[in-house]
């Protein structure tokens, strides 16, 4: 499926994918720090997780607050849905 | 400094109504072996560190297990969230209701509230570490429990995912711990 015709939910889970192997990838590296393989995975994860991050958040509003994403007007950071209120 | 992302570490699907079960789960939002317990446990351990790799590892457990407390806390509120009181009366979660409503709070599965003295931390990275991977086991061991206990077949693919990161966290530590005591036996700490 192209990712422009991805569904809302579809690319949230992407997301959360990709966001996953990044979370495992950094719990692994801080043990192994010198594991160049550990290195190339993650830092090739972590640059598809902020290109599909940013055109998550151009369609459906930022993901993170505090200067890491700019809003479009009016102020999307309080638009819902909340985590806990998506239904998957 | 902390980012809040708006969004889940792994998709919660809930396919029932279920406050006995929301009850359980609790135990997981607020009990010793919780995800809270285990976060604000690994934050706060993280001064006295003596290694780059201890004070990361703590660092982004902790931050991890935050995550985890959000996951936990979605799960009971979507299994009660529905349910009329009617089907509350009567079930476990009965008395979480009178004084919190539906709302998730801190209290383990018996109602016992959330207090610090459920995690330690000594200034001694050996005794600190040492409890950290208990704690994971812990966990691990109540997630089977719960596992045992729910029949909820959304509710157990998020607890199956919980339980496989507590596996992986008490790896982690392990190693952590393998490098604090070279850098120590090294300094001649001992
Ligand atoms: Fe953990």
């Amino acid at each position: 499926m192209k990712e422009k015709e991805m569904s809302r939910e579809d690319l949230l889970r992407k997301i959360q994918e990709l966001e996953f192997a990044v979370i495992d990838l950094n719990l692994y590296l801080d043990t192994h720090p010198e594991n160049q393989r550990a290195l190339m995975d993650y830092n090739m994860f972590t640059s598809e997780l902020i290109r599909l991050k940013r055109m998550y958040e151009m369609k459906y509003g930022p993901l993170t607050n505090f200067g890491y994403a700019p809003s479009q007007y009016p102020w999307r950071w309080i638009e819902d849905p909340w985590p806990w209120e998506i239904e998957y | 400094m902390w980012i809040y992302e708006k969004k889940l570490e792994y998709p919660v699907r809930v396919d029932s109504c279920n406050p006995t079960l929301a009850q359980m789960i609790l135990e997981q939002f607020g009990g010793p072996d919780g995800e809270l317990s285990a976060g604000i446990r690994y934050l706060t351990q993280r001064w006295h560190m003596p290694t780059n790799q201890a004070k990361g590892i703590l660092t982004d457990i902790g931050t991890e297990e935050l995550a985890h407390w959000e996951i936990i806390g979605t799960i009971v509120w979507k299994l009660v969230k529905d349910v009329p009181i009617e089907k509350i009366k009567g079930t476990p979660f009965e008395a979480h209701y009178v004084n919190h409503g539906k709302s998730p709070f801190p209290h383990n599965a018996g109602g016992y509230a959330w207090t610090a003295t459920f995690i330690q931390s000594k200034q001694d990275p050996i005794a600190d570490l040492h409890e950290d991977m208990a704690a994971e086991q812990k966990a691990r061991a109540t997630y089977e429990h719960l596992l045992n206990v729910s029949d909820d077949p959304g509710v157990n693919d998020a607890l199956r995912f919980l339980r496989e990161r507590e596996v992986v966290h008490y790896q982690r530590f392990g190693e952590v711990l393998m490098g604090v005591q070279d850098y120590m036996s090294s300094k001649h700490y001992f």
